[in-house]
């Protein structure tokens, strides 16, 4: 292995890097067990909550639930894009561009 | 109500010969830029986000849950919504833990990444077994509901359709290659988006637009209980087993990861399953909507009358409000569904027949492109035909479980051996080997040991195994099998690459 990539890769800035993706991957990961699992254990323990209407009307909180796990999942998974594009790429072009400078 | 459901009728013939005409015509297109192996397996990696989104959707969403979903939800209401929600989550979970280092790490398959610093034959060989395990499963179910529903819909005979669906979907894999079944996966993305978005139009154009008229209707008729859970969800520790397999089984389906590799970078992979879980999303938010139509418009009794499982509850409804001319549309798309799948699953079968075990297992990678080219393309005829006979020796058969039981392998052993492989230093090849055997062993035997098979399938009186999905068990098994056997049998080369495959991982140099 080249010293340079040997530098880069014991570098405070790349192994902060990755550990800092890792601990983003698993917070977000945790939110989402929480919303799965947490919905479905709902059902298996609850169900009288889910069966409870909202207002006059039929719709029920389980049918809101349901709907809520969907558009939940979909924002975790937009909250990390978001938070990659912005903040990892360009660190990632910036650590890149370091061993090409060697 | 009368229906024109299992008789040909001259819009269902036109829809579904415009589809078949307009996918050959672009495996004719792509056939001509299909020339080398990164062609024939990647598309030549030049897809982009929002076209690898749309066929990422396209190899997801099948006819199954297409039909099976809507049918679930008409018969038994709200049990239907909860099964709806297991089939997003994965995606998020995908996201997280190993999209990008996917595409950094691999090349055509996910046995790359597994093998990058381990020992190619013994890997790529377990790797291979898992994938196409998997692979089988799921393909088998989708050909036995192919023979069926074409069956149901067009009046076709079980074995003609399952030929005819092997015929066509091999002419765009053997021809096009990637380029072309990403093609097919984009129609047919775009085609089933907007069928059930004109269908969820016109269901609820008769409630004035407004969900909550639907579903008084809906309560008026069968009762508040078709808005409550019912009987699907009552054991927790069995539902969660179910939601576990549903989740990280999307982890380890070959036809999905294959997909990452079409893509330029890294960051493009990442777009692409925003996009995905978008449309995917979408797609499990409307059909409830749809499957609620059917019962309040239809009628349960109907539906059932129909096909007892209720998977004609969408054409029903779809005749009902918009005529025989949109029920031949709907019908074609979910024949245009099947062979898309079909196809996906057929040319991650061929990559992991030719490009793991011919030319890494067997070659040690020394063979030319055009031979490489010349077994990939054997590899999917002999893929395409297995799954033909699969299908027709299955007639008959209930094989509704295989879907979960492939879910299940994907999570337990080829899950385990990816995401080892991307965040552990010591993991090594005794470490995949070992997990990949336990992982899928253990879910075959307790799936057959389960009420599913045990009992409904082979009428013993009790299960020797509780629980319905095996993966809250064989899952931890597979990493604890991988993790145990690498601590066992330590490998320094495997650790001491680490380094160099870190570089590629997060930083995505040398990523092809």
């Amino acid at each position: 292995m080249k010293p340079s990539v040997r530098r880069l890769l014991d570098s405070e800035e790349f192994r902060g890097l990755v550990a800092r993706r890792w601990r983003l991957s698993i917070a977000l990961s945790s939110l989402l067990f929480l919303l799965y699992y947490g919905y479905i254990i709902l059902i298996a323990t609850r169900p009288g909550l889910l069966s409870r209407r909202l207002g006059d009307g039929a719709t029920t909180l389980g049918i809101v639930l349901a709907a809520a796990v969907i558009v939940g999942a979909w924002a975790l998974t937009a909250a990390y894009v978001v938070w990659a594009n912005r903040y990892y790429d360009p660190e990632a072009a910036r650590l890149r561009a370091r061993l090409q400078g060697d | 109500m009368q229906t024109t459901l299992g008789s040909p009728t001259l819009s269902a013939i036109v829809s579904f010969l415009v589809i078949v005409a307009l996918t050959l015509a672009v495996t004719w297109w792509a056939a001509r830029k299909t020339r080398s192996t990164s062609d024939f397996y990647a598309a030549n990696r030049s897809v982009s986000p929002l076209q690898n989104g749309l066929a990422l959707a396209g190899d997801y969403m099948s006819a199954a849950s297409f039909l099976g979903i809507t049918g679930l939800v008409a018969l038994r209401g709200y049990d239907g919504m909860i099964y709806a929600t297991g089939w997003l989550v994965g995606w998020p979970a995908l996201m997280f833990l190993v999209a990008e280092p996917l595409r950094n790490l691999g090349k055509y398959t996910f046995a790359d990444v597994v093998a990058f610093r381990l020992r190619q034959v013994p890997v790529r060989i377990a790797a291979a077994f898992g994938g196409i395990l998997t692979l089988l499963f799921y393909v088998l179910a989708q050909m036995v509901g192919a023979g069926n529903l074409i069956t149901l819909m067009f009046g076709l005979s079980y074995e003609w359709a399952v030929i005819g669906v092997g015929v066509v979907m091999l002419a765009y894999v053997l021809f096009g290659g990637m380029l072309a079944t990403t093609w097919v996966q984009i129609i047919k993305a775009i085609l089933l988006l907007s069928g059930v978005t004109v269908l969820t139009a016109l269901v609820l154009a008769r409630y004035h637009f407004s969900p909550g008229e639907l579903y008084a209707a809906v309560a008026s008729r069968y009762g508040q209980a078709a808005l409550e859970p019912g009987g699907l969800v009552t054991d927790p520790v069995d539902a969660v087993s179910l939601g576990l397999a549903l989740m990280f089984g999307l982890l380890g389906l070959p036809h999905i990861l294959m997909r990452f590799y079409t893509v330029p970078d890294a960051r493009a992979a990442r777009t692409s399953v925003l996009y995905a879980t978008g449309f995917i999303g979408y797609f499990y938010l409307i059909i409830p909507v749809v499957g609620f139509g059917a019962s309040a418009l239809v009628g349960r009794e109907i539906i059932r009358n129909v096909d007892a499982g209720g998977n004609m509850a969408a054409p029903l409804v779809a005749e009902l409000l918009g005529g025989t001319p949109f029920l031949g549309f709907i019908a074609a798309v979910a024949f245009a569904t099947i062979l898309a799948v079909v196809a996906g699953l057929t040319l991650a079968g061929a990559s992991a027949l030719s490009h793991d075990i011919f030319t890494h297992a067997i070659r040690k990678g020394n063979a030319s492109e055009e031979e490489q080219i010349r077994v990939a393309r054997l590899a999917t005829v002999a893929f395409g035909v297995l799954a033909v006979i699969l299908g027709i020796l299955f007639k008959g058969q209930n094989v509704a479980f295989m879907v979960g039981l492939a879910f299940a392998v994907a999570a337990s052993a080829n899950f385990p051996a990816l995401l080892l492989s991307i965040v552990w230093r010591r993991f090594n090849t005794a470490g995949a080997v070992a997990a990949i055997a336990t992982g899928s062993t253990l879910s075959v035997a307790l799936i057959v040991l389960s009420p599913t098979v045990w009992v409904d399938l082979l009428h013993y009186a009790a299960p020797i195994f509780p629980l319905r999905n095996p993966a809250i068990i064989s899952m931890p098994a597979g990493f604890l099998a991988g993790i145990l056997a690498s601590l066992v049998k330590p490998e320094p080369e495997a650790e001491a690459r680490f380094h160099d495959e870190k570089l590629r991982t997060y930083l995505g140099v040398g990523a092809e």
